[in-house]
């Protein structure tokens, strides 16, 4: 049993909060005592610390304690964990002020807390410190000769003729690149922690993960879950990067217990490059072949991205290339390079926005190599079923979309001629591609509560990095109970709450929704057993019954009806490939003197199975655009490889799309129940919003321009130069 | 960031005579450069003397021009009626900078006094001889996309990053600045330097001069004005490189033209050779090329920014045709 209506547009239930500022984020969370912790980082990208010099700023009004490796008190789960870093970094691991070895620019080298941020920042320039440097790598295109094969990510092929993409009539040999990009969400990122006697410890985090942080945290200090609290209602945004609990959010919870007072850590945007993950660089080679005719016969995808020295990050670049085409013969390799560099992590569509630019302009240069329309070639292509896993797609209507979405941006009414269109002095161009990302679900678990007065409140230890977690659950629950909107209430953002997993891999209306779905289901059920029944709006005495909630409640003895239920996929999980799709269609102006792109006009479908919350997805489509309108024209992280630092560490310089970067996005969902991912026939929203992005607006520059520019960002110099 | 005292000054007199008791002295007028300055430890004053009282923030009309007060802040100079009827090519270009948020706070004279964005300039772990002379210039050799590809030097090869200093520049205003000895005054041109073998001074204001007014003459330009700025994104970005026009147009030919661009030099960059040149021949996409390419004469890249020699004249045709293009 499920859903089968379509879901009315709600305002998201918490935007109230979030404007009126009543929304309180973690560094918002004032406590008794609380003390501030400014970080002091390695200028160096490898090596030692061969002194370190705390003595004035100890000596700095306010200053609290100064910790470095020489006085960092132990953190005993770090300690047993032992040194299991595997091949091929292989690095030794990393343990912030464990020891004076420097393994990446910009690591911390003290931690100085002071009673007020003022006085904790003025100390922490006052520390100074001298090194022993050693020669350090980050520059992954003069080490490529490390790439190895990450332990967690094999191999792919399928096919009896490996060589058919060299061998066969049209050929395609072309390298993309992706720079390193940075989630800069606008909150910083940080912790505040406090202790009760040694044991028990309360944070208020920036995660995606209250449940993770929990784990991260118990096991650091080798103490009981559930003496760990984590709060997180609100966060200002993650992309990613709150899926990890970071060393210096540990390294904080330590210093609380060695201090006994409370201490909040808000770093600066600085560390944000460097100490909360980053979109990897990542260089990727594509070898295609296809028959005159456009049949694909043979693609070869080969992707090699940096990591840590300490840590073999992997990603999935190339997994959209081993199914998302019926080819016949597909290799695809991952690889990884060790750098002196702090550790990547997810960040928004992760590796599969990586491959998809890759994948997704390469078809585009296939489908004009053969004289083919991009989405002609791309039905040529089509793959029915999973070619990788040899099973039925769970549902999939990539072909309405591509229909829905070509209608929408006038496709037809377009020159298809490369540089062929104008608009005064601009060229115009028109582009699009495919993304995809897997509907995921995992387990998670809900606790409904009917009160007396027939308010319904639903608890779940997951979050809301801002998609509008909450507003998607309060719909759900609306549509199984029939409860109006304002008498549900969902409570996220506490580990103390039911488990779920963390906000990421789109997986969190899937997984959570179902538990929602399932409790509410459950509840329905104690109710009909209880002579009442939900009728339309208000919980009323089912029919041939006189009594009332409040009598049932009263002679049961109960304050309130409660119901707990845990939820997860089942057998059709086996059964079916599990895809969410989305078609991306951009028109672009491109300045021929000035190498100027602007996109003017954004068409994007999305193929999620059924929409339970209208308004926060066709958001989050907008918000994906967006992230895809910086990946493709003007996010770079830039390293100066001579000294291991970045040089446009800011909000300044490394260039967000503003809203004048933003044209108006136009957001269609097929809006059809997926019938096998989960009771709302939902699938996920987050990633597909941005996966392909990149590969529609670099297939429309080069039809606007005739210029294929295969390395992001597709900045001014890029496009004059080509 | 560093301790430092606060004073606020309410007359001239008071704020020259602060700034010669203390030599590490500084004015603070909108703060959106400085304060950053000393939260990354590039700039480390022991007294901030708070200019933000005295009277000059008019706009006035003069005999000979417009008289804009140091303090003016850059909205406010941006949305004069004066200025966008008499110098809107100076309006364009504020308009273009920052974002309105920082225009609100910005002041003409804190707009002058901006230190460049280079990197190796704020990054007090970098060489940089603007900040520590003698230390080196990372930018040479390193990441110099954004940097000079005119009057750099050996010691420092950072650009200024004023997009309403290519517009004073380009309309001859006059800076009024007073000091111990009392007033002076310095044609725009001569107001910022090339970086030479002193990089850390970045213009040629004596220590304790306090920048008064710019003045802005008259003159027939108006009609025909515009400020091109090409960066990475559509807006709150530097410059990668911007050109200024103005024209006077008569029967189709150039009767007077002011050039200048941004985003290229330690200064801002005038280009009186082209104008010379253009100057009585028809306003032409042909002749604005020649223009251009006379303008590029002395150019010299770096490794990162050999783009700006295509870009440069690019930048310069464009906005020359459309500002001729204006009714």
């Amino acid at each position: 049993m499920g859903i089968d209506k379509k879901s009315e547009p709600l305002n998201r239930v918490d935007g109230r909060a979030k404007v009126t500022g009543k929304a309180k984020y973690f560094a918002e969370f004032e406590v008794p005592g609380v003390t501030f912790c400014v970080m002091v980082t390695s200028a160096i990208t490898r090596g030692t610390v061969a002194t370190i010099n705390t003595k004035t700023a100890e000596r700095a009004p306010g200053v609290l304690a100064v910790f470095t490796h020489l006085n960092m008190p132990a953190i005993p789960g770090w300690a047993e964990q032992g040194n299991n870093s595997k091949l091929p970094s292989g690095g030794e691991k990393y343990r912030m002020l464990g020891s004076n070895k420097i393994l990446f620019n910009g690591q911390p080298i003290a931690l100085v807390i002071a009673d007020t941020l003022e006085r904790a920042q003025h100390a922490a320039s006052l520390v100074t410190a001298t090194y022993n440097k050693a020669e350090h790598n980050t520059d992954l295109l003069k080490n490529k000769e490390k790439a190895a094969m990450p332990p967690r990510m094999g191999d792919y092929s399928r096919g009896t003729d490996k060589d058919a993409h060299n061998t066969a009539p049209v050929k395609l040999k072309a390298d993309y690149t992706v720079p390193v990009e940075v989630h800069n969400p606008m909150e910083l990122a940080g912790i505040l922690a406090f202790w009760e006697g040694g044991d028990k410890l309360t944070v208020y985090a920036k995660t995606q993960g209250v449940k993770s942080t929990q784990r991260t945290l118990a096991s650091a200090f080798k103490i009981d879950e559930k003496n760990v609290q984590v709060h997180s209602e609100f966060v200002g945004g993650g992309f990613g990067m709150g899926l990890r609990t970071w060393p210096q959010e540990v390294a904080v919870a330590a210093a609380a217990l060695k201090l006994k007072k409370p201490v909040k850590l808000v770093m600066t945007r600085e560390q944000m490059f460097t100490l909360v993950g980053y979109r990897p660089y990542t260089i990727q080679h594509i070898s295609m072949g296809a028959t005159q005719d456009g049949q694909l016969t043979g693609i070869y995808h080969e992707a090699t991205a940096e990591t840590a020295s300490y840590d073999d990050f992997t990603e999935g670049a190339v997994s959209m290339t081993r199914f998302m085409y019926a080819c016949p013969n597909v290799t695809t390799k991952y690889r990884i390079v060790p750098l002196d560099r702090g550790v990547p992590i997810w960040m928004r569509g992760p590796g599969e926005a990586t491959g998809a630019f890759a994948l997704e302009s390469a078809i585009d240069e296939m489908a004009y190599k053969v004289n083919m329309d991009p989405i002609q070639f791309r039905l040529k292509n089509f793959a029915e079923t999973d070619p990788e896993r040899n099973k039925p797609f769970s549902s999939n209507n990539l072909k309405e979309a591509y229909q829905l979405g070509s209608e929408k941006i006038g496709w037809a009414k377009r020159n298809p001629a490369p540089a062929s269109m104008k608009d005064g002095e601009w060229q115009v161009g028109y582009g699009m591609s495919t993304g995809v990302f897997g509907a995921h679900r995992g387990e998670s678990t809900c606790r409904a509560q009917l009160n007396p007065d027939g308010t319904l409140v639903l608890q779940s230890a997951t979050s809301d990095i801002g998609p509008g977690t909450s507003t998607a659950m309060v719909q759900i629950a609306h549509e199984v109970t029939g409860l109006p909107i304002e008498k549900i209430r969902f409570e996220l953002g506490n580990a103390a709450f039911p488990p779920s997993g963390s906000q990421g891999g789109s997986a969190t209306v899937s997984s959570v929704g179902s538990a929602v779905f399932d409790v509410c289901t459950a509840l329905k059920g104690i109710l009909t057993e209880a002579g009442l029944t939900f009728d339309n709006g208000t919980v009323k005495p089912a029919s041939g019954k006189s009594e009332s909630l409040q009598d049932v409640l009263s002679k049961q003895n109960k304050t309130f009806f409660e119901v707990t239920k845990s939820s997860k996929g089942g057998e059709e999980q086996n059964k079916y490939s599990m895809y969410s799709f989305s078609i991306h269609f951009a028109e672009v102006r491109v300045h021929p003197a000035t190498g100027v792109v602007r996109v003017k006009r954004v068409v994007t479908i999305a193929d999620s199975g059924r929409i339970v919350s209208p308004k926060t997805a066709a958001s989050q489509m907008i918000g994906g655009v967006t992230g895809g309108i910086g990946m493709a024209l003007t996010e770079e992280g830039v390293i100066d490889h001579r000294f291991g630092r970045f040089v446009n560490n800011n909000l300044a310089d490394y260039h967000v799309p503003v809203s004048a970067d933003v044209p108006h996005i136009e957001t269609i969902f097929i809006d059809k129940p997926d019938p096998y991912t989960n009771p709302m026939g939902s699938k996920g929203m987050g990633e597909i919003a941005l996966i392909g992005f990149s590969a529609a607006v670099a297939n429309a520059v080069y039809h606007a321009t005739g210029k294929r520019i295969r390395e992001l960002p597709i900045t001014p110099d890029k496009v004059l130069s080509a | 960031m560093n301790q430092f005292s606060y004073v606020r000054v309410t007359s001239k007199e008071s704020a020259i005579a602060a700034m010669a008791k203390d030599k590490t002295a500084m004015f603070l007028a909108g703060g959106t450069n400085l304060v950053d300055l000393m939260k990354s430890g590039v700039t480390n004053p022991e007294r901030l003397v708070d200019i933000n009282k005295l009277p000059l923030a008019t706009i006035e009309e003069t005999k000979t021009g417009l008289r804009i007060g140091a303090l003016a802040k850059n909205t406010a100079v941006a949305e004069n009626a004066l200025v966008i009827k008499h110098f809107p090519l100076l309006s364009q270009a504020l308009k273009a900078g920052a974002s309105p948020q920082l225009r609100n706070m910005a002041t003409v004279g804190g707009n002058m006094m901006q230190r460049t964005r280079c990197h190796y300039f704020y990054d007090t772990a970098m060489p940089c001889n603007k900040r520590n002379p003698g230390s080196g210039c990372g930018a040479i050799g390193g990441f110099n996309r954004m940097h000079a590809i005119f009057g750099a030097s050996d010691k420092c090869i950072a650009v200024h990053p004023s997009d309403m200093c290519v517009a004073l520049v380009a309309l001859d205003a006059i800076v009024t600045v007073a000091g111990p000895k009392g007033e002076r005054k310095i044609p725009f041109g001569d107001f910022h330097r090339l970086p030479g073998d002193t990089p850390q001074q970045d213009n040629n204001l004596q220590r304790g001069e306090l920048i008064i007014a710019v003045d802005i003459p008259f003159n027939q330009l108006s009609a025909n004005t515009h400020y091109l700025k090409v960066r990475d994104r559509a807006s709150y970005a530097f410059a990668l490189v911007s050109a200024g026009a103005a024209m006077q147009i008569k029967g189709g030919n150039i009767t007077d033209v002011r050039l200048a661009m941004g985003g290229v030099a330690h200064k801002p960059w005038r280009l009186k050779e082209a104008e010379a040149w253009l100057k009585g021949k028809p306003a032409t996409e042909e002749n604005f090329r020649k223009a251009a390419e006379l303008s590029m004469a002395q150019a010299k890249s770096q490794e990162g920014n050999a783009f700006k020699l295509t870009l440069a004249p690019n930048t310069i045709v464009e906005a020359l045709k459309t500002a001729a293009a204006q009714a």
